[in-house]
């Protein structure tokens, strides 16, 4: 295993020294980077020419030049990279630290969503293979697929931004709209749930009554204008999650894992004031501290009424605790979002269509995550949109090849339940090529961003590549690609050992 | 289990005495959207290159083509009513005033471009794009893989390395980079560069086919008779795995259309006064609120020829796919639910 991952590294570095090779070449015969100067009226162009030649070395010839930027690159041993200037001066490595935060916040986010959304969808539409709601729901995943990601982002920043702000600005909703969305969401829970026809009918009628009753209470009660989810509300929901999470994760039948996460629920009820309390005094690491604390406390309940069989019972209660803060900290989030939009830097119009942030904005850590989520909002949705098509069609793909195997058929004849044949025996299995997949997506997505980035003017690497190269600025493209190859090729060694851990059939040959 | 017996049955009865080439064929058929996809995908290859014409011959030697749209995509009209589009597809007693197509179906820009035109001669050179990236990307996929499958050992070792050594660049980041370094010397130019860099994951795939293709007994006996290896690989092993080949060079195909407009939008790809699809959209994205046609019109384009090839390469993937099983008749799924309703 050793032997295999040193082999792995080295080919791997030798193919970086490669891969970046080609890109210099081409970046640097692409154009002359002193286009602007040699065009410009200024009365010192000779100074200024000479001294770009001087900063970037430009005197020396791109296949030569290479190396004294790899000079700099290798400096990474002894400490101090050093990726170059721009044309204008600036160090690389600052431009590149900067905008690699914003672009990691971004792909990650899109990322995790489109894996958690397109799974889900995936899995239940292989549950009801040739259903109309798979029909649809493959349509849909191709329509995804085809859609042009520029193209998608004008409409998103027309209809999901300016649209929707307007809606908030006055929220009405039409009766006929209001219909139409019930109708919607009954038609897709019909599909979801499945069975005969009276209960098709009945889960229709349920899906799309609750819909309209939610959706009327929330415009009488102006929920749009300032948002919560209170304490009671806050309790439903958690009961329903813990519920929830035991069927899936455990089935009903297990009353330790349900009462382990109803214990938790409450412990969450408890907390839910002095939490208020104490929240404005909460900053970026005490709430990761908190999140990680939430999950070992669930993890401690189920450890501990867990009886004999302590692990999946662990589990259930540690998703709800996770679920339970959530619910907690979303509806702290909320109570921020009236002073957001009240705020003169917003005033009313809270959808972002560019940017990062709101510039000078600056308030409590809720005010900050809820203007983080205004913007990272539109983008992620274009991101999202592909990457979601993709994995529902793998996901798919995946459990039906599952289903199809004898050891499915056994599980059945031995009379598990269906719940414990697909999340136990076909689920698990399912993913597995599931996770190679996205190994490689997370650096591909990274280098798909660079469109999306520049449609959302979002401060990024894909940004700083799109407009470095258009003025033929090595450095900082070289930068960019030294980033997005040296992720995709450890994504790729990533995949081959998650692979041969998961997996006990692949041997790696040292 | 006797209904798998019997579905197997009835796929053998279906595909007796059938060439390999007729199976995929019918197989195919049965795939509605896929047949629905051909035949749009052909109206929209039919209505671009025939309406507004085609420039043929090389840039000192300019061949012209005329189409039987009369006006042309780079030429400003007065503008008609801000341009708004002429096209009303609405009989007489929805709308009151009848089917019609008008001076400017897709309506004018601010300077009174045509748009029918413009959209027209954007979607040639997309569909040009794709074809030739489909085209260069699998001759060149198909060559490496075959030969790094067939061979092994160290032209193997060397060929794969490279192939990891260009998968290792996101494509998108390759196609700006040759879009800026080669978008000037024309569409046709861009779209072999783009077909050069886009072929890696056929190569890779064809590679395994041929990796395991190249241990069966049919490869032996070819050697027996005294096949060269060029024979070998091109007559024996090769139509074996002609489906993996023209499923992915289908989805290849889909992808190229998405990066060529994509790098158009961003400035790298077809360059002015030339029109691609995404060319068009960046210029006018600006122009959403007061002439959201100009913006429609080519992204509705884009979409249905994506859509029409990713359903095209779903159909033959299904078609190939010899495991593929037929989707059951509406009895055999009662059937099954009634067996497994009867186990719970």
């Amino acid at each position: 295993m050793g032997m295999f991952l040193l082999r792995r590294f080295f080919s791997s570095v030798v193919i970086l020294f490669g891969a970046t090779y080609i890109m210099y070449i081409l970046t640097a015969y692409s154009g002359d980077p002193l286009e602007d100067l040699t065009q410009s009226t200024a009365r010192n162009k000779e100074e200024l020419i000479a001294r770009r030649i001087e900063i970037l070395d430009l005197n020396v010839p791109p296949y030569l030049r290479y190396f004294l930027w790899l000079g700099g690159v290798l400096k990474l041993f002894i400490g101090q990279i050093d990726l170059g200037q721009n044309i204008n001066g600036q160090q690389v490595t600052e431009l590149l630290a900067a905008a690699a935060v914003s672009t990691l916040t971004l792909v990650t986010t899109a990322s995790i969503i489109s894996i958690f959304l397109g799974v889900m969808v995936g899995i239940v539409t292989a549950l009801r293979q040739y259903s109309r709601f798979d029909y649809t729901v493959t349509f849909t995943a191709f329509l995804f697929f085809s859609l042009p990601v520029f193209w998608v982002a004008v409409l998103l920043k027309q209809y999901g931004a300016i649209g929707f702000n307007d809606f908030l600005a006055d929220p009405q909703i039409p009766p006929l709209w209001l219909a139409l969305i019930s109708l919607v969401s009954g038609f897709v829970w019909m599909g979801i749930v499945g069975g005969d026809r009276p209960k098709k009918i009945k889960v229709f009628l349920a899906a799309a009554a609750v819909t309209a009753i939610t959706l009327i209470t929330l415009l009488v009660t102006n929920w749009f204008e300032s948002p919560g989810i209170g304490m009671f509300t806050g309790l439903l929901l958690g009961v329903g999650a813990a519920f929830g999470i035991t069927t899936i994760s455990t089935g009903l039948s297990n009353v330790r894992a349900r009462n382990a996460s109803l214990v938790v629920v409450g412990i969450g009820m408890v907390v839910w004031i002095p939490f208020n309390m104490i929240s404005s005094m909460v900053s970026g690491i005490l709430f990761f501290v908190l999140a990680v604390v939430t999950v070992l406390v669930g993890i401690a309940v189920g450890w501990f009424m867990g009886g004999e069989d302590k692990a999946p019972v662990a589990r259930t209660s540690a998703i709800t605790a996770f679920v339970m803060g959530a619910i907690i900290a979303i509806d702290r989030f909320m109570q921020a979002w009236k002073p957001y939009t009240d705020s003169s830097y917003i005033s009313g119009r809270p959808i972002a269509t560019i940017g990062s942030e709101t510039p000078n904005l600056v308030g409590s850590f809720w005010v900050e995550g809820i203007d983080a989520f205004t913007h990272l909002l539109l983008p992620t949705v274009a991101l999202l949109l592909i990457g979601f098509a993709g994995y529902t069609r793998y996901a798919r793909a995946s459990l039906l090849e599952v289903l199809n195997q004898d050891y499915i058929r056994t599980a059945r004849a031995k009379g598990l339940t269906e719940r414990t044949v697909v999340m136990r025996h076909a689920f698990r299995n399912a993913l597995i090529p599931l996770t190679t997949l996205v190994a490689f997506d997370f650096a591909a997505v990274i280098g798909g961003a660079v469109i999306t980035e520049r449609v959302f003017a979002w401060s990024g690497m894909g940004n700083l590549f799109i407009s470095s190269l258009a003025r033929v600025d090595l450095n900082p493209v070289m930068g960019f690609f030294l980033i997005t190859g040296t992720l995709a090729i450890f994504f790729n060694i990533v995949a081959d050992l998650v692979y041969t851990l998961l997996d006990p059939r692949i041997r790696v040959n040292a | 289990m006797s209904e798998t017996k019997g579905e197997n049955a009835i796929e053998m009865k279906e595909v007796e005495g059938l060439s390999q080439g007729k199976i995929v064929f019918k197989r195919f058929r049965r795939h509605k959207a896929a047949m629905a996809s051909i035949v749009i995908l052909t109206g929209i290859i039919l209505l671009a290159f025939t309406s507004v014409g085609l420039d043929v011959g090389t840039q000192e030697n300019k061949i012209r083509v005329e189409g039987w749209w009369p006006t042309g995509y780079t030429g400003s009209n007065d503008v008609i009513e801000r341009g708004v589009p002429t096209l009303d597809i609405f009989p007489e007693f929805i709308d009151g005033t009848g089917v019609q197509i008008g001076p400017h179906p897709f309506g004018q820009d601010e300077i009174g471009r045509d748009n029918f035109a413009r959209v027209m001669r954007g979607a040639q050179q997309s569909l040009m794009v794709m074809f030739v990236v489909g085209l260069v990307a699998t001759t060149v996929g198909v060559v490496v893989g075959s030969i790094a499958g067939y061979y092994r050992r160290w032209v193997d070792q060397v060929l794969m390395r490279f192939t990891d050594l260009i998968i290792t660049i996101p494509i998108v980041v390759i196609g700006a980079v040759i879009g800026r370094a080669v978008g000037n010397l024309g569409t046709f130019v861009l779209a072999v560069f783009l077909g050069l860099f886009a072929w890696t994951g056929l190569a890779r795939l064809v590679r395994g086919e041929f990796l395991s293709l190249r241990e069966r007994e049919f490869v032996d006996a070819a050697r027996m008779a005294g096949a060269s290896n060029s024979r070998i690989i091109f007559k024996h092993i090769f139509p074996n795995a002609i489906g993996v080949v023209i499923v992915n060079t289908t989805l290849l195909m889909s992808a190229a259309i998405l990066l060529e407009t994509g790098l158009s939008f961003i400035g790298f790809g077809v360059q002015a006064p030339d029109v691609s699809l995404g060319y068009l959209i960046s210029e006018n994205q600006n122009a959403f609120t007061t002439r959201p046609w100009l913006f429609w019109y080519p992204g509705v384009f884009i979409v249905a020829v994506a859509l029409c090839v990713n359903f095209i390469g779903d159909g033959l993937r299904d078609a190939f796919d010899p495991r593929q099983k037929r989707k059951m008749t509406k009895q055999e799924a009662k059937d099954l639910r009634a067996v497994r309703g009867a186990k719970k």
